[in-house]
């Protein structure tokens, strides 16, 4: 069942007199419950293919379909509150926020939910904080923990409000090895658990092996497409 | 709200050593409106209480055209003994007035018999006068066992500094001579019972006589009241009660007018000029309040443009954002507010301990700062409100942040 559609999308960028056309007529149909790397160099449109996706941005030209809404229409509120019920978001800096625990940080996505019981609240973030493994860490703040440990809170982070998808911009960028591979299986390991679809992109050629779907992005436009794993 | 609340005081302590020093800055200028308002209003209020409980009164009736009038002190515009009546009924009437005291007011010439001076005559009732002006009798130098009794018939109060100049005694004759306003010259022999201080400062010439005195000298049948001092139980009642005579038929029938001591004493622009100084005060908080906020909050905003996109991706929406930075803005007003209150309510209680006694004019003034709660609201609220004002555009400026630039900006 298709999650994502992308029809015929192209994103150009105006930066006073060059003009950039990141992306070039993406189509793309991504299923629900798949684990998808979007590969290629510098420049290549991933970055900006995944905020099209994510609502943070709007195609110039195209659709972009999330679970059958075309996400291009909303406003800004509209997108925030799309975002913040349906999608979630792992980024290269962690992006946690300094001034909250590891444990608020993980509440923060449902405290922007409307209604949700405390209680529920509370069983969520735990929940996720252990299959992370960083319920001894809750109390500290993001300074006080490791880069793995803040994209394992991250990853929780994403996986707070139960959404259908997760997005994740080279999210093993600022990791050693043996961390990235770490982050990249709990990854794994919650889309086989709550059937979220993950993307991420990365430059990694040892971490892409790691996704069941490859997409390969050049001068923004996809130039192949590969299924490297079978569902596990 | 809560967390929002929590995020935003947090967020206010991530850089203490800023917001300390901000927070110090609006701290010092709350601390400044409140002690220069305590000593403001205390000076303002001893000055105004010294003028009208030593020789004003709140307010004053003349007939019709006597404040205006050409001439000086001029006898031709007095009440009449049925006007009079008239008057004290209506003052009677009003709950708000405490006492009132006619006075026939003169200019004489005040003899030793052998250097002559003018002189500035007020013609009271001793009882009359003494509870209209409860301070006077403070300002008496002589020995007055009853303040209800400060002069007698056949005597006369003179003041200082003609005393000094005349070289008169307490206990000594003098000669007042006067003209009526028919014009005739007539004299009367008075004993100084004591001298008196000046509230108008050393050139005042003003002395006290019984008015049974006074209407020997002019020669009048009943007593012509050129003048009635009112005092009320409250000052603050001034605007009202002067609204009430200046709508009873005192006024409506053009014989009589009512004047606040505002409107008679060259003082009023005193006071109005410490109300000035107070409200420049206030601009100044504004203006300091105004530009510490707006400049530690766009710092903030500036500092914080990726997590804004953070948050923005994360599902919070504009209105969220432009909220949490409002908040930040006003916990900062709040916290240096209420430290500010505190530390100025603390400074003026060490200053109305130690009493602050001294000379304004020929005014001893003791001052005893305090500030009505109502001024101390109207500061927080004051504060509080540039607060929201000077967060505004920052936050304005964070909720519109596009949340994919906002995340590329390092």
């Amino acid at each position: 069942m298709s999650l994502i559609r992308l029809e015929n999308v192209r994103k150009i960028y105006q930066t006073g007199e060059v003009t950039v056309q990141a992306l070039k007529g993406i189509n793309l149909d991504i299923q629900k419950k798949s684990f998808v790397s979007f590969i290629g160099p510098s420049g290549s449109g991933k970055s900006t293919l995944l905020n099209l996706i994510g609502c943070l941005d709007k195609p110039t030209e195209g659709k972009v379909f999330v679970n059958n809404v075309e996400v291009g229409l909303f406003n800004r509120a509209e997108s925030a509150a799309f975002r913040g019920k349906n999608l979630g978001f792992v980024f290269q800096n962690f992006n946690l926020i300094p001034v909250l625990t590891v444990y608020e940080n993980v509440e923060y996505p449902l405290l922007m939910l409307d209604h949700l019981p405390l209680k529920e609240r509370n069983d969520r973030v735990l929940r996720l904080l252990e299959k992370v493994g960083m319920t001894d860490q809750k109390k500290k703040y993001p300074n006080q923990i490791s880069g793995g440990q803040k994209q394992r809170v991250a990853v929780a982070r994403a996986l707070v409000t139960n959404p259908q998808l997760v997005l994740a911009d080279e999210p093993t960028a600022n990791l050693d090895h043996a961390t990235a591979f770490k982050v990249i299986n709990i990854m794994q390991e919650m889309t086989n658990e709550f059937g979220t679809t993950f993307i991420f992109s990365t430059h990694d050629p040892k971490i892409v092996g790691e996704a069941e779907i490859i997409y390969t992005l050049e001068d923004g436009a996809i130039v192949n497409s590969e299924i490297k794993k079978e569902k596990k | 709200m809560k967390n929002l609340i929590k995020i935003a005081f947090r967020n206010l302590f991530r850089n203490k050593r800023r917001t300390i020093l901000t927070s110090s800055l609006i701290t010092f200028g709350v601390v400044l409106v409140i002690v220069f308002g305590g000593l403001a209003i205390s000076f303002k209020s001893q000055m105004v209480g010294i003028l009208t409980n030593t020789a004003m009164g709140d307010l004053q009736i003349h007939h019709n055209g006597y404040v205006e009038s050409i001439d000086n002190l001029p006898l031709n515009l007095t009440l009449s003994g049925t006007e009079l009546e008239k008057v004290e009924k209506i003052l009677s009437d009003i709950p708000e007035v405490a006492s009132y005291s006619p006075r026939i007011k003169i200019g004489a010439m005040i003899s030793n018999y052998a250097q002559t001076s003018n002189i500035r005559m007020s013609a009271v009732y001793p009882k009359m006068e003494n509870r209209t002006v409860p301070e006077f009798a403070k300002r008496i130098k002589g020995n007055i066992p009853n303040p209800d009794e400060f002069l007698k018939q056949g005597e006369i109060l003179v003041p200082e500094n003609l005393m000094k100049g005349l070289s008169l005694k307490i206990g000594d004759e003098i000669v007042l001579v006067a003209t009526n306003k028919d014009g005739s010259v007539n004299a009367i022999t008075l004993r100084i019972a004591a001298m008196t201080e000046n509230v108008f400062g050393p050139s005042g010439k003003d002395g006290y006589m019984h008015i049974e005195d006074a209407q020997f000298l002019l020669r009048q049948d009943q007593p012509e009241i050129v003048e009635i001092a009112i005092h009320l139980q409250r000052y603050d009642q001034l605007n009202k009660v002067y609204s009430q005579l200046k709508q009873s038929s005192i006024s409506k029938d053009s014989k009589f007018e009512v004047h606040t001591w505002e409107q008679l004493s060259p003082f009023a622009s005193i006071a109005r000029i410490v109300d000035l100084l107070i409200i420049v005060v206030k601009f100044i908080l504004i203006s300091i309040v105004l530009v510490s906020i707006l400049n530690i909050m766009t710092m903030s905003v500036y500092e914080r443009i990726s997590e804004i996109g953070t948050i923005a991706a994360i599902g919070t929406s504009p209105r969220r954002i432009l909220s949490l930075f409002l908040i930040e803005g006003s916990a900062m007003g709040l916290l240096s507010t209420v430290a500010g209150i505190i530390i100025g309510l603390g400074i003026l209680w060490i200053m109305n301990i130690s009493k602050i006694d001294f000379t304004f004019g020929s005014m001893d003034l003791s001052l005893a700062p305090s500030i009505p709660a109502s001024e101390v609201l109207v500061v927080a609220v004051i504060v509080m409100i540039v607060s929201l004002f000077a967060g505004l555009q920052p936050a304005y400026k964070a909720s519109k942040m596009e949340p994919v630039d906002a995340l590329g900006h390092n």
